[in-house]
């Protein structure tokens, strides 16, 4: 609730020409500014407000050019949220938005909750009364359903974790409290710095192992797991090509563990797209068909998201219809292809087994219905039906910039152990780390160190 | 017999630790005040630990001081001993803690108020309060006694319905068998207040001649002269030593033994005691492997044999407690003067008061101390103090006064208390400060003689010495910091005795200060004073420099929660009308009625949703009526 300063992409999540990354606050431009570096090194706090400014994109970190970018500056109070407003024009796709996201993140801004720069602009009275509910509705609904993806992060591989170093945390808190609020009890053993500087380098570590694990989010870095599947012949490979030779590849060869898998990164609209076992596709296609029903199983079972692909030049054949058996229960676009030729498929019956997913005709050879597909993969993304692993794109933001935030106070709890600050003082930072971990699964309550103070120590003057 | 009694401003029920900071501010800020008592005699008594101060606590005591109050310039007139604690730790949890000569101690704080213009001392019993229209007008003391007054404040400590168990015996009682108060507690009840029953312990007390003092470890005070009161310029010099000793296994074997016999596993107690003074059982059950704990044995005045058996506080059976003592070294022969023992009684549950301790549900009334659930003479005596302030501000028709959190500790516990409720009795930890840093020993004064002073509780003689002070620290630090330091043969000597690394280039006064080696006597030998500058001065300068970095870290929060402060809830506010929010935080907003958007975040329950839906729905408000108008 505290006016700071938030940011967060603006458009429209998908590939446009165009993304917007939106700060708003009193540390905006300062923010931009950091990591801005525009023309005849001008700097965004000289310039007029409402103004647009041509540059670069750099990480202060390591001095690498993110992106090139048009940023436009406005000073409160004629703004959107009667704030100091910063947006942020990005060019590339979604992997270069999100990158000067995190930037922005890492340098001070809070990643805006939903709908909260109109909350904003509401509160900083920009919006009128009759909108008031619409806000209400929208700050319940989204927190409702943060909530709700909150949830099942608790039961993720990442909060268990971040349980464990909060504890660890939370013990040497203890342990320094106790050292003050209890002077003369003996049994309670002394917390020097260097025992504080192995339990704060410790987290700190952690907290980098989790970043590096954590850095784009899992489908960001991963991508959705999607399988092509379908018998010899339809055209699994047409699609394949299409696919890559249609959207950057972002990344390209990263062999699999076995020794037959390869994996494919394009960028479907903004959707990241990790296809499975494209060169099973490749070989089989171009060769001999060795590849039967169980392997496309084995395939399903390993995907977010699959392309089931018929000919619709032959009848369904019993083949087919296992592989509808096969993917139920998965998110499935079905890929009638071949429409350049005469039709033999009987399309009611494919309807009938799509039940209710998406059917696609197209014609690969003709470049026909692709734009279609591509569409109902983006669809399928962002209105939220693909479930995608246990970390989502939007609150692993919030989780990066919370752990860079939580290392830096780490370190600077470091930085003071290593001066010879008092222990009662470097302990600031470490609480604040604490605390930060604690946002990532929702858990602040000051409490908890009291209960454990008594329940770790034997104390009582 | 039904008779008037008399016409005050305000009256104060009860003269323990917080009732007579309250009849004392009262009286000082000039409303016309009586306090009763159940027995004159028990004035300011220490019916636990004979000590003031501590971790926190002794903040506590130099806060009330700072704004005007008693507690500090009284245990400076009446210590045995005194000593700084955790000074081999950063400033800002330095504690200065006093052992009390709790007779002497009694005997001056009734003497002051015996003396105070504007304070009527009275023994006597209230029962019932006189409340109109939800209004307290008065009370109605066992005699029919009718006294009428604009605000009242009860500070009636662990008597009410109070009972004493020792073993098997329970009987009603207030603390060290004084008489307990039953009326008034079914009062309380009857004018709808929700009560809590809490459990507090004290430990025996055996005599002094009776210990064999060279089995033990002497613990003397401090020999620097110490205070807690700024007006204090005399000091005790003749002070007496506490004792330390330990359990050993036959104590441990001996509590396990008897267990069964300990009214707080039979069942018997049913109070919520405190974590942070365990009974001795309780040390045992939940912290087996500890091969022994610490025994202080602490003399309990100057005129006394009584020794204070400090960390061996039990409910268990009398001659129990003789067969555990005599397993103690150096307390094998000890004669028990007093057995130890349990208490159990009524306290207020605190989120029925506002932040200025006035209660919701009965209005011009205050409830002040261990009737609100806290533990500690000093927590009892700061609410007492806001109470007192608050009562007489309330009768003279002033604003009230209500202590942030980043102000004192007295404002963190307040603030606790109102805002969060508590399970056990409360006791003040530094940890429960998030702004500690802030909140130092050393600069009470600083944080709050302004405050004392607009309040009437500070004389303009003091006023001006601490704008003297405020004045000299500006003035040096400033000095440090233009004062260049040059890398001579000599300040490269100074500063390599120290263990410091050599100066390159010249440095500024402020900025060598600041490095972790670096004291004010190192820096007064490389850039001299012109004049001399006292000792208090040198102290906030060099702590204001050296620790700059932090103090600005927490001042920028402090500053976002003023922010949060300065959103106010009104007091009519409808939480039923607000659609969105959780059913468990309206429960909880209706219950606390939060005053201001910070308060209300403090709330366990009221989620960030929830406080968003909280400022969209008082933005509206504001809206309607600005368009209204």
């Amino acid at each position: 609730m505290e006016f700071d300063t938030i940011a967060a992409i603006s458009t429209p999540m998908g590939e446009g020409a165009i993304a917007i990354v939106r700060l708003s606050g009193e540390k905006a431009i300062p923010i931009a500014d950091r990591i801005f570096k525009g023309v005849g090194g001008k700097q965004l706090k000289e310039v007029p407000s409402h103004t647009i400014h041509y540059g670069h994109i750099i990480d202060p970190a390591n001095g690498q050019t993110i992106e090139e970018v048009m940023v436009s500056v406005m000073k409160a109070p004629k703004t959107f949220t009667r704030e100091d407003v910063v947006e942020i024009n990005c060019h590339g796709g979604l992997m270069s938005v999100n990158r000067v996201l995190q930037l922005v993140l890492t340098n001070g801004a809070r990643l805006a909750e939903p709908g909260e720069f109109t909350k904003r602009a509401f509160l900083n009275g920009r919006i009128d009364l009759s909108q008031a509910e619409a806000v209400i509705d929208l700050i319940r609904a989204k927190t409702d359903r943060a909530m709700h993806v909150a949830l099942s992060q608790m039961e993720g591989r990442l909060s268990k974790m971040i349980r464990h170093l909060r504890q660890t945390i939370l013990e040497t808190l203890a342990h320094v409290e106790v050292n003050i609020d209890y002077p003369e009890y003996d049994d309670v053993e002394e917390m020097t710095h260097q025992l504080l500087r192995e339990k704060a380098t410790y987290v700190r570590e952690q907290i980098e192992r989790l970043l590096q694990t954590a850095q784009q989010g899992k489908i960001l870095r991963e991508g959705l797991a999607t399988a092509i599947i379908g018998r010899p012949n339809v055209g699994k490979s047409s699609l394949l090509n299409n696919l890559v030779h249609e959207n950057k590849a972002i990344v390209t060869d990263i062999p699999g563990t076995t020794r037959d898998v390869i994996e494919e990164y394009v960028n479907v609209r903004g959707v990241p797209l990790k296809l499975i076992d494209t060169a099973g596709i490749r070989e089989t296609e171009d060769i001999v068909e060795r590849i039967g029903v169980e392997r496309s199983k084995q395939m399903v079972k390993a995907a977010d998201l699959i392309l089931l692909v018929l000919n619709y030049n032959e009848p369904l054949t019993e083949e087919d219809e296992q592989l509808f058996a096969a993917v139920e229960g998965k998110e499935v676009i079905v890929i009638v292809n071949k429409t350049d030729l005469p039709q033999k498929i009987e399309m009611e019956r494919v309807r009938e087994l799509a039940a209710g997913r998406p059917v696609i005709t197209t014609s690969l050879l003709e470049e026909k219905g692709i734009d279609e597909l591509e569409e109902a993969i983006a669809r399928l993304f962002f209105t939220g039906g693909v479930e995608a692993g246990d970390l989502t794109y939007v609150s692993n933001s919030r989780h990066i910039a919370l752990l860079h935030q939580a290392k830096q106070a780490i370190e600077e709890a470091i930085t003071g152990i290593e001066a010879g600050v008092p222990i009662d003082i470097v302990q600031i930072d470490l609480t604040r780390s604490w605390e930060l971990l604690g946002e990532i699964i929702g858990d602040t309550v000051h409490e908890s160190l009291i209960d454990q103070l008594f329940s770790q120590f034997c104390l009582g003057k | 017999m039904e008779y008037h009694g008399g016409t005050y401003d305000v009256i104060v029920v009860g003269a323990g630790h917080a009732g007579c900071e309250a009849g004392l501010a009262a009286a000082r800020i000039g409303a016309k005040t009586l306090m009763i008592t159940l027995n004159l005699d028990m004035v300011a008594f220490m019916p636990c630990n004979p000590s003031i101060g501590g971790p926190a606590k002794g903040i506590v005591v130099r806060e009330i001081d700072a704004l005007g109050g008693e507690m500090a310039k009284n245990i400076d007139k009446t210590y045995i001993q005194m000593r700084m604690l955790n000074t081999g730790k950063g400033p800002a949890v330095r504690a200065l803690r006093a052992q009390a000569d709790k007779f002497l101690y009694q005997h001056e704080m009734k003497k002051t108020l015996e003396n105070e213009e504007n304070l009527t001392l009275l023994q006597g019993k209230v029962e019932r309060l006189i409340v109109e229209d939800g209004v307290c007008k008065g009370v109605i003391t066992h005699t029919g006694a009718h006294y009428y007054a604009k605000a009242v404040v009860i500070t009636t400590g662990t008597f009410l319905r109070g009972e004493i168990i020792i073993g098997d015996i329970k009987y009603s009682s207030g603390p060290n068998n004084q008489q307990p108060s039953i009326k008034l507690s079914e009062h309380l009840e009857e004018l709808g207040f929700e009560l809590v029953r809490f459990k507090t312990g004290t430990p025996p007390r055996v005599n002094s001649r009776s210990i064999d003092y060279s089995k033990t470890e002497i613990q003397p005070g401090d020999e620097v002269p110490r205070a807690f009161s700024y007006e204090t310029t005399e000091y005790i010099t003749d002070q007496l030593p506490c004792w330390l000793t330990y359990t050993t296994e036959a104590t441990h074997r001996m509590i396990d033994e008897n267990l069964h016999l300990s009214p707080m596993y039979s069942g018997m107690i049913k109070g919520t005691g405190p974590r942070y003074c365990p009974s001795i059982e309780d040390k045992i059950v939940r912290f087996h492997d500890k091969p022994r704990h610490q025994i202080f044995l602490e003399p309990e005045g100057r005129n006394t044999e009584e020794v204070y058996v400090q960390g061996l506080s039990t409910s268990l059976p009398e001659h129990i407690q003789r067969q555990i003592l005599a397993t103690i070294p150096g307390l094998e022969r000890a004669q028990l003067m007093r057995a130890g023992y349990a208490i159990e009684y009524d306290a207020v549950v605190p989120t029925q008061l506002w932040p200025t301790l006035e209660t919701k549900i009965v209005k011009h009334l205050y409830t002040a101390g261990q009737i609100n659930g806290t533990s500690g003479y000093e927590e009892a005596a700061g609410q007492g103090l806001i109470a007192g302030i608050n009562a007489a501000r309330k009768a003279l028709g002033k604003e009230e006064l209500i202590l942030s959190r980043s102000d004192a500790y007295i404002g963190v516990l307040i603030d606790d208390l109102v805002t969060k409720g508590t399970n056990e009795p409360y006791r003040l930890l530094t940890s429960r400060a998030e702004y500690r840093l802030l909140l130092r020993h050393d600069n009470a004064d600083l944080r709050l003689t302004d405050i004392g002073y607009k309040i009437g509780l500070i004389s303009d003689a003091r006023y001006e010495k601490f704008l003297a002070k405020k004045a000299a620290i500006e003035k040096e630090k400033k000095r440090l910091q233009t004062f260049i330091i040059k890398p001579t043969p000599q300040v490269q000597e100074v500063i390599r005795k120290a263990g410091g690394s050599e100066l390159k280039d010249g440095i500024r006064a402020a900025d060598l200060l600041r490095r972790p080696e670096m004291t004010y006597e190192h820096i007064q030998l490389l850039a001299p004073a012109e004049e001399d500058i006292p000792a208090d001065v040198i102290e906030q300068v060099e702590i204001q420099i050296k620790y700059e970095g932090y103090i600005e870290k927490s001042l920028q929060q402090v500053e976002r929660l003023k922010k949060m402060e300065n959103k106010k809830i009104p007091e009519d506010i409808d939480y039923d009308a607000i659609t969105g929010l959780a059913t468990e935080a309206r429960q909880k907003l209706k219950q606390v009625r939060p005053l201001s958007i910070a308060q209300a975040s403090r709330i366990s329950g009221v989620n960030p949703a929830d406080i968003s839906i909280l400022l969209v729905y008082l933005e509206q408000g504001r809206i309607a009526r600005v368009s209204n108008e």
